[in-house]
């Protein structure tokens, strides 16, 4: 059949039938066509403009020669060089010197405390207070000395860590390897909590007095106070790295051992990061009430 | 062109035709010819497939939905590089079947978490998130310590994703279950197989802590600690700016 005109809208039919049904012809609106056409000048012209067309083994590179990690590579340089003021100085000074400027300081805290939130307060804590099994560092005991030297280190290789060069301690497993028996380990674990005034349900203070000498204060001290060049923990005061110092878990120390990790950063971070939370570490510890 | 539709609309199979030509367009212009080019994905000949248990963690995390909220992919941003290291390239994740990139973070991008935390941690923050990290919104896979991984379908695990391309040898295929034991108990006489056949890089340690079992929590945090390892290609070709 022919087109014809559809008596009720006015408009014409196809000109086709299915089963006695005809279809009205309603082309695409015009204001349809003109963004079409519009979006299509948009695409070609940004076809042009930028990386676009695969060409086998290379691509078109694009009138404006944009390359995000171009880019991304300029934006970190310009920022690196913003900072670089700063940045330079505290490079070039020593520990010393940058913790006596006012100016520097103020700079240190303040990337110090984002470089500290990224990358040691899951483990440390926000305000590096610590938690179980994760060193407080606004106190004054630090495993491994509070020098700044000694904490550049430590940020540096690690602890038990993968790097080389990290800094190893473990506590031997005394009574897994059958080196105490269990009464040997209750009389550690009373005169270890007498050094720091508390009592134990059982044990003999004295006779762990004589094996700690035997077993123990060749990391710990003679008078449990630690090494700071083996990172054995002060046992004479009232901070506990792990559990809070109670009979139960310092047995469960002596019999089972312990093997911190702190990781490496010296691959992930830059030497002026690591400075930078080194100074910040620092000055934690030196802001406690 | 204004009447095209006339003659196109009468013609059924046409039709049908003229729309799969069309919706094709795109995908042979801009997909297809991308694996002629070279540069789409750079060359890292270093880089190491997953070994078993990894292979295992890796599919607990897309099991748990891990990447939901979590991204594997550091774009081009100066706060992301700056933040978590050079930006992703794409022979980071040639491996990866299928890619986690992920377009959603509600936690942190993980594509280099590998190292970054000790394996005593990921377990502690596995377990309860919230004591670790006040604020997190991450729930607690405390089950994982308690499922031990299924091992026996590793090897298949292993040959799927040679199938798709994934290098992995015979050897490895048929050692898949000692090693993904071996990885995960450094005394053990399997441990030896795991450096041998994925080198002596790979990570081997008691992951959850404890050597005797096997469990997903071992395999989940062995994927975790690889995480961003398996090639050290963006480190070569990407400068940071530092």
């Amino acid at each position: 059949m022919k087109p014809e005109r559809d008596p009720e809208t006015g408009w014409m039919t196809t000109g086709h039938e299915w089963n006695g049904i005809t279809e009205l012809n309603t082309p695409v609106p015009k204001p349809v066509w003109f963004f079409l056409i519009v979006t299509a000048l948009f695409a070609l012209g940004y076809w042009l403009l930028m990386p676009a067309f695969p060409l086998g083994s290379t691509f078109t590179k694009g009138l404006l020669g944009a390359d995000d990690r171009a880019a991304v590579t300029a934006a970190v340089k310009e920022a690196t060089a913003e900072r670089a003021g700063w940045t330079g100085e505290v490079m070039a000074k020593s520990y010393a010197e940058v913790e006596r400027d006012p100016r520097l300081m103020a700079a240190v805290r303040e990337t110090g405390r984002t470089l500290f939130g990224d990358n040691c307060s899951v483990c440390h804590g926000r305000e590096a207070k610590g938690g179980r099994g994760f060193p407080n560092l606004t106190g004054s005991s630090f495993l491994w000395g509070n020098s700044p030297e000694a904490i550049a280190e430590t940020i540096q290789v690690g602890i038990n860590s993968a790097n080389p060069k990290s800094r190893v301690s473990q506590m031997p497993a005394f009574g897994r390897d059958h080196v105490l028996e269990r009464p040997d380990i209750e009389n550690v674990v009373a005169y270890v909590m007498s050094l720091s005034g508390a009592k134990a349900s059982v044990g003999n203070v004295e006779a762990g007095k004589t094996a700690f000498t035997a077993n123990c204060a060749v990391c710990h001290g003679p008078d449990g106070k630690g090494k700071t060049d083996v990172g054995a923990p002060n046992l004479s005061d009232q901070i506990w790295i792990r559990g809070g110092g109670e009979e139960a878990s310092i047995y469960d120390f002596v019999w089972g051992g312990l093997q911190g990790q702190m990781p490496s950063w010296e691959g992930r971070l830059s030497p002026l990061d690591l400075k930078i939370l080194t100074l910040y570490v620092v000055d934690l510890g030196k802001q406690r009430p | 062109m204004f009447r095209f539709h006339y003659w196109l609309e009468r013609k059924a199979i046409g039709f049908a035709l003229a729309i799969v030509l069309v919706a094709s367009i795109g995908g042979a212009v801009e997909i297809a010819p991308l694996f002629t080019i070279h540069q789409t994905i750079e060359d890292a000949p270093d880089m190491r497939v997953y070994t078993p248990l990894e292979l295992a963690g890796r599919n607990i995390y897309v099991r748990e939905g891990c990447y939901a909220c979590h991204s594997q992919m550091i774009r081009t941003l100066r706060d992301e590089v700056e933040r978590y290291g050079p930006y992703s390239l794409a022979v980071e994740s040639k491996y990866d079947h299928p890619m986690l990139w992920g377009s959603k973070r509600t936690g942190p991008d993980l594509a280099r978490v590998g190292g970054k935390y000790s394996d005593e941690w990921q377990v502690q923050h596995l377990n309860d998130p919230r004591a670790l990290v006040p604020q997190s919104v991450m729930p607690s896979y405390a089950r994982l310590g308690r499922n031990p991984l299924r091992t026996d379908d590793l090897s298949n695990h292993l040959r799927a994703m040679r199938a798709v391309g994934v290098p992995y040898t015979d050897d490895m295929i048929a050692n898949a279950r000692a090693d993904a034991y071996g990885q995960a108990a450094p005394d053990s006489p399997l441990a030896e197989g795991v450096g041998k056949r994925y080198g002596e890089a790979t990570n081997v340690r008691p992951f959850d802590g404890a050597p005797g079992v096997l469990t997903e929590m071992d395999a989940l945090v062995a994927y975790l600690q690889i995480l961003g390892h398996l090639t050290d290609a963006a480190h070569k070709t990407v400068a940071t700016g530092q």
